[in-house]
């Protein structure tokens, strides 16, 4: 175990920090002086401006995620035994086929000629043509969908070990439906939905496959721009940079939910 | 006066299963009713049918004379203690007890004096701010009474509120229930399989099996004149034994119980025009002695197998024709007769002691 976390988070991540303040020469190899310069362009407007667009598009995604996530999670979490694994195993179905075709597919549907169009077209509502595909929305779209299941399998997790007794007792105590969510339902899954918002915001904000595809590469995101480094403008160092920042503000992000539930723990 | 609940012929469904049959019931302010049956027999089904977490496939429901067959549970003004205690697991002790008054928007200092009262009543002062899992059984048990009550409803239901608690724990709050029942003046339906605690505290107990209400009684009602083998069976232990009439006169019944031993019984007792039936004898009525008794029915038997138990003493015993009763005596002096296996008594039986049931 401890040479797994060696090997595969601690060495590399100690060369993405080593690099980071390196210099690159004209060809792009990585030279070994040490520099500030690659962190003085991380917080360069322009960089710094993706960066909050990246950390929106992500937050966004998880909210929907949250939203749409969460009743289908309690739906399954509360469905009779037999059930519950069939509609999980539909919930995890998409993991068989590849991301990438995955994509492709929402392409498709969303194009000027595609699906949804179609659809919208033939209703007599005289909606449509949307010109969705290459859009935000578009993005947007592609990050809930890809990373929805994600936000539903933990919420899943705490809707299945909630005492059904503790929602009936809710109701016996004169709870209607409306007041049994905020007062009992809610705050028993919240784990479930700190894990979830974790697994969902941390890699949505760094996507760019998606960016690419569905937003045309019209949106860059944080993830677009480290990409662009390692692969196109070979400025390792930057890219290292840029991707230390970001690591030091997901393991910001994930001290502060950690506080939360300590917190939570401690007085529930 | 109207009944605080009534059940009028309530069937309930699973499926192709019978949970409840046509129950009806009444239960009178301030009573204290047990449904008492095995697990399974539908008790618990018809708790929640009162509660309202069930809705009856057939027949209507009543709460002080209003009909709530169709009313959600948060809408009846009954509460609920439930088996597993349900207590809410991120709230404190006194946010629990609160938690009724909060979802019925009282005031929050009459809420604060309510529930303080509350669980001074339950004896837990103190305990307020605490979580519900640094609390022990017997405590939980407490805060979700007092949760319970903290709502003045017009009946209490308890779910095998109990089970959970040790033996020791278990007697003394079976006390305190009482005690707190008659102080509240409330209405408490109890639901539980053990017949001790109905013994104990119940006004009335309902023999509930298989579906439906076999009797409905004081509890001396249910154990001296049991209704039905089941009740006589379920209820203290009973010699239940397949009796056939020999001879009757205008007085006595003479009766030949499996095994061969012939026993005299109230005429009256036994039903009409019926040839066989079962016979009830609860162990402690047989009068075991090394001497002759008199007694209505007189008969010699073999101490087969001996059980101290201390305050009493089980006896296995075989008559010469071959009927198998055990007896239970009494260990009133040290001094006093003591049993063994292999010896042989004399019995004595009244014949008012004698119950027949209807065989099924």
């Amino acid at each position: 175990m401890l040479l797994w976390l060696l090997a595969f988070v601690v060495v590399p991540s100690a060369i993405l920090f080593v690099y980071s303040f390196c210099e690159r020469d004209e060809l792009g190899r990585v030279v070994f002086s040490f520099t500030w310069e690659n962190y003085q362009r991380v917080f360069d407007p322009i960089y710094l401006r993706i960066f909050v667009r990246s950390i929106g598009y992500a937050a966004l995604t998880t909210a929907i995620c949250i939203v749409a996530g969460f009743p289908v999670a309690y739906f399954i979490g509360r469905a009779g035994e037999a059930w519950r694994n069939r509609l999980l195993l539909l919930v995890m179905v998409p993991f068989w086929t590849s991301f990438l075709i995955r994509t492709y597919a929402w392409i498709t549907i969303l194009k000027q000629e595609g699906l949804l169009n179609a659809v919208l077209q033939s209703l007599p509502f005289g909606l449509g043509p949307w010109d969705l595909l290459y859009t935000p929305t578009a993005v947007v779209i592609g990050l809930v969908y890809a990373y929805l299941p994600f936000m539903i399998l933990p919420i899943y997790g705490s809707v299945e070990k909630l005492d059904g007794a503790l929602i009936e007792a809710a109701h016996d105590l004169g709870a209607g439906p409306l007041r049994v969510f905020p007062a009992v339902i809610l705050p028993l899954t919240l784990p479930g939905i700190a894990a979830g918002t974790l697994l969902v915001f941390v890699p949505a904000i760094a996507m760019f496959a998606i960016t690419d595809l569905m937003g045309g590469a019209r949106v860059p995101l944080i993830g677009n721009v480290i990409q662009n480094q390692f692969l196109q403008a070979r400025d390792w160092p930057f890219g290292a940079a840029l991707g230390v920042v970001f690591m030091a503000l997901f393991a910001a992000t994930y001290w502060a939910l950690l506080r939360f539930r300590a917190r939570e723990d401690s007085i529930g | 006066m109207s009944a605080r609940v009534e059940l009028r012929n309530v069937t309930k469904t699973f499926g192709t299963v019978d949970a409840v049959r046509d129950v009806s019931l009444e239960i009178a302010a301030g009573e204290f009713l047990t449904l008492l049956g095995p697990s399974g027999c539908g008790k618990t089904t018809l708790l929640r049918i009162i509660a309202g977490f069930e809705q009856p496939s057939s027949g209507s429901v009543w709460l002080g004379g209003v009909e709530v067959t169709h009313l959600p549970p948060y809408r009846r003004p009954v509460n609920q203690v439930f088996q597993s205690y349900a207590l809410f697991p991120h709230l404190t002790v006194a946010e629990n007890v609160g938690f009724g008054l909060r979802m019925q928007r009282v005031p929050a200092a009459e809420a604060a004096e309510r529930v303080r009262e509350a669980l001074e009543l339950v004896s837990l002062t103190g305990l307020d701010a605490r979580s519900p899992d640094q609390l022990s059984g017997g405590q939980k048990q407490r805060v979700a009474l007092a949760r319970a009550i903290v709502c003045r409803p017009q009946v209490l239901l308890l779910d095998e509120p109990l089970s959970a608690l040790d033996a020791k724990l278990r007697h003394a709050m079976q006390l305190e229930l009482k005690r707190l029942q008659r102080q509240l003046g409330l209405t408490f339906v109890f639901v539980t399989h053990d017949q001790e605690e109905a013994l104990t505290m119940s006004d009335r107990i309902a023999i509930v099996n298989r579906g439906r209400i076999e009797q409905l009684g004081t509890a001396h009602e249910i154990y001296h004149q049991p209704a039905t083998p089941f009740a006589a069976a379920f209820v203290g232990e009973a010699n239940l034994l397949e009796a056939e009439l020999l001879e009757l006169d205008a007085l006595n019944a003479q009766v030949c119980v499996k095994g061969g031993l012939r026993l005299v019984l109230p005429a009256t007792a036994w039903p009409e025009g019926a040839k066989t039936a079962l016979v009830s004898i609860r162990p402690e009525k047989i009068h075991v002695a090394r001497q002759p008794v008199v007694a209505a029915n007189t008969f010699e038997a073999r101490v087969e197998d001996e059980v101290f138990k201390g305050a009493t003493d089980h006896l296995l015993l075989a008559t010469a024709a071959g009927t198998r009763l055990s007896a239970v005596v009494a260990n009133e002096s040290a001094l006093g007769e003591i049993f063994h296996a292999g010896d042989r008594v004399f019995c004595g039986l009244h014949a008012d002691d004698l119950v027949v049931l209807r065989a099924e």
